[in-house]
């Protein structure tokens, strides 16, 4: 990790060279094993998650290394198992509760919010709930619209949980040891699309906070702020960018909830444009949050008004013909960064 | 629908002195709601809340099985539970009262009391929403290897809710040391259950393979001896156990719902035939375990207890306002 001039820390490259390169689902079942190692009150719950090792194949390897006994294959009871999950934090546990897909979590709604959530707060700060709950967020996979959406806005939306979203290996170890050593529930959203993905993660521990924005590329003209695998769009989209002579910045804040609105703010004062890239619904979704956020920090340093793009606000169509028109790419980035840096926003 | 009651275990005789204990803890949970209707009708307690008239015998005779550090969940009709498994009356009635003295320093009011010393992993207003919660206790217990069990109390209403069958399958798969408590108070709110629940309630557990049982909720000593048995297998690692405790909520869904257009009176006089209390007085005194004057003294006693709780709350300060957003966040 390096230190940018004005303060903010910065994450290896996500290609650097010479380090040892993992997956982003290796990472995962890193941090998870890490911790589970460290602490003997780390357990797993989920479906599939043991013998089959996850439908995407992420904890292969738990089951043996930890028995069942701590990795625990569940029957399909999204609800029961979140509100295991709970149950066994209060009473001292740090359960990772394993929900298949993003979309499922609409099934683990009250568990989440008005239990988990509300728990800490209620008990006037008795109880306390040190879940994780992963998950997965991102359309492209041609799974059509219950098993592709992007949910992560409903929980940002809620006081009492945090929400994390890795976009590189580094970050997803990272923020999946800090997730289980927080005495909060912690919702992680993993894309799907990501697992396979490669980055440099050193050998040796360490973890990251909760509610710290990474500086992803440096640049002056405009900062793009990208969540998940839309930072790789957004990195994409930073490079066209620069062979017509606009310089991008593009800041990750790993976590919408907390969020690191300092740096987005800061770093929107200095390009003097801010341009918001997610793959949740655009409508009501954590693109219009942080444009607000940065409307309400920086609109007297802004040369054009906050841009923000969203997936289309329909269900995830299952033709491929169809689905890439709902999620943003680099040239829609490319586009609106051009007309944002022309005036003619 | 009431469950036909399953006949008598054995019981298992609690000496008088402990007999006295559980009656005092009755009188205390009787005494302690007309309090707070009282609290209620003469506005000197925010919002509404949801009386455990009638339905004493449970909580008392269930909680007198348990230890200080088994766990039990509770219900929006909850200040029974919390008084049986062993809160004070102080801070119970600080927190209906709103203020920074009471279990949850004024952010729980009635419906969300918790108190972790007591084993209380909380109150919930959402109907069903803490079977998952004791289910999960459940699962600590057995990771952690203690001898622990968690009861989940829940009304016939929760039968309604998926998240229960989900919990019990997993109890069962797991031999979880939860007890499932079914207080079969006969309605969910307004509405009366042979209209909500169909088939057997306790053939919804039994379907799961789990111990499942329906009981006499107005005997406090078949409620308690049954409680045993099923506690201490649960203990042994037996697994789960599921009891409808069929009973009457003597009062209305809550202190405001006074009317009850939805039942009729003469059904509340023969349930009331049947008041917990007057069962297990009768019984102390035609045992020849307790004379009247001792009962009296009992409630006499719990009076002023109340009385000193009320006063004790009523005098309490409200939270200061930079208590509103502590707590979102350990």
């Amino acid at each position: 990790m390096s230190t940018l001039e004005n303060g903010t820390r910065c994450s290896p490259a996500i290609h650097a060279p010479g380090e040892r390169q993992i997956t982003f689902g290796q990472a995962i079942r890193e941090a998870i094993a890490e911790e589970m190692a460290r602490d003997e009150n780390v357990f797993v719950i989920g479906e599939d998650v043991a013998e089959a090792g996850s439908v995407f194949k992420v904890l292969v390897g738990l089951l043996d290394e930890f028995g069942p006994e701590r990795v625990i294959d569940s029957p399909i009871s999204e609800a029961g198992i979140a509100g295991i999950g709970v149950g066994a934090a209060i009473t001292g546990m740090r359960p990772i509760v394993d929900i298949m897909f993003g979309d499922f979590t609409t099934l683990v709604m009250d568990q989440l919010v008005n239990q988990a959530a509300k728990t800490h707060y209620m008990s006037g700060g008795k109880l306390t709930v040190p879940m994780v709950l992963r998950t997965t967020l991102g359309a492209s996979r041609r799974s059509a619209a219950q098993h592709s959406q992007s949910l992560h806005a409903l929980f940002s939306h809620i006081p009492g949980l945090k929400v994390a979203l890795p976009a590189t290996p580094y970050d997803a170890k990272g923020l999946m040891k800090t997730a289980i050593r927080d005495d909060n529930p912690v919702v992680i959203f993993e894309d799907k699309m990501l697992y396979q993905e490669k980055g440099p993660v050193p050998e040796e521990e360490y973890t990251l906070p909760l509610g710290q924005a990474d500086v992803k590329r440096t640049g002056e003209d405009i900062t793009i702020i990208a969540t998940s695998s839309m930072v790789y769009v957004g990195l994409e989209a930073a490079d066209k960018l620069a062979s017509i002579g606009i310089s991008a910045e593009l800041i990750d804040p790993r976590t919408t909830n907390p969020l690191d609105s300092d740096t987005l703010i800061q770093s929107a004062k200095k390009t003097s444009r801010a341009l918001v890239l997610d793959e949740g619904y655009r409508q009501y979704g954590v693109t219009g949050e942080i444009a607000s956020v940065i409307a309400d920090g920086a609109f007297y340093y802004l040369d054009a008004p906050v841009k923000r793009i969203g997936a289309m606000n329909v269900p995830v169509p299952f033709s491929p013909a169809m689905e890439d028109l709902t999620i943003p790419d680099a040239d829609d980035v490319v586009e609106t960064a051009k007309a944002m840096c022309a005036g003619d926003s | 629908m009431s469950e036909k009651n399953d006949s008598n275990p054995n019981e298992t005789e609690l000496d008088t002195e402990h007999w006295l204990q559980a009656y005092e803890q009755m009188v205390k949970i009787r005494t302690f709601e007309e309090t707070a209707n009282d609290l209620y009708t003469s506005a000197r307690m925010p919002g509404i809340t949801h009386l455990y008239i009638g339905e004493e015998a449970i909580a008392v005779g269930i909680c007198e099985a348990l230890r200080q550090d088994d766990y039990i969940t509770s219900t929006h009709r909850g200040h029974g539970h919390c008084l049986a498994k062993g809160a004070d009356l102080d801070r119970m009635f600080a927190e209906l009262l709103g203020k920074e003295a009471g279990y949850c320093r004024g952010k729980g009011g009635s419906m969300h009391i918790a108190d972790q010393e007591t084993g209380n992993l909380g109150a919930n207003g959402i109907v069903g929403g803490s079977a998952g919660i004791a289910t999960g206790a459940g699962m600590s217990i057995k990771l952690r290897g203690t001898d622990q069990v968690s009861v989940c109390f829940f009304g016939d209403g929760a039968l309604g809710q998926g998240l229960l069958y989900e919990s019990m399958n997993m109890a069962q798969l797991w031999k979880l040391p939860v007890i499932y408590v079914c207080e079969n108070n006969q309605y969910g709110e307004y509405t009366h259950n042979s209209k909500t629940a169909a088939g057997s309630m306790v053939g919804r557990a039994s379907g799961f393979g789990v111990h499942a049982q329906a009981i006499d909720g107005q005997d406090i000593r078949t409620v308690h001896a049954t409680a045993r048995l099923v506690i201490e297998r649960a203990r042994k690692g037996g697994g789960p156990a599921f009891l409808v405790c069929n009973t009457y909520r003597f009062r209305g869904h809550h202190v405001g719902d006074i009317d009850r257009p939805y039942r009729t009176r003469e059904e509340e006089a023969e349930w009331a035939k049947r008041d917990p209390l007057t069962l297990l007085e009768d019984w102390l005194l035609k045992s020849e375990q307790a004379e009247k004057q001792v009962l009296e003294r009992i409630q006499q006693e719990v009076k002023t207890a109340v009385d000193d709780a009320v006063a004790f709350a009523e005098e309490a300060s409200f939270p200061s306002e930079s208590e509103v957003d502590r707590h979102v966040y350990a």
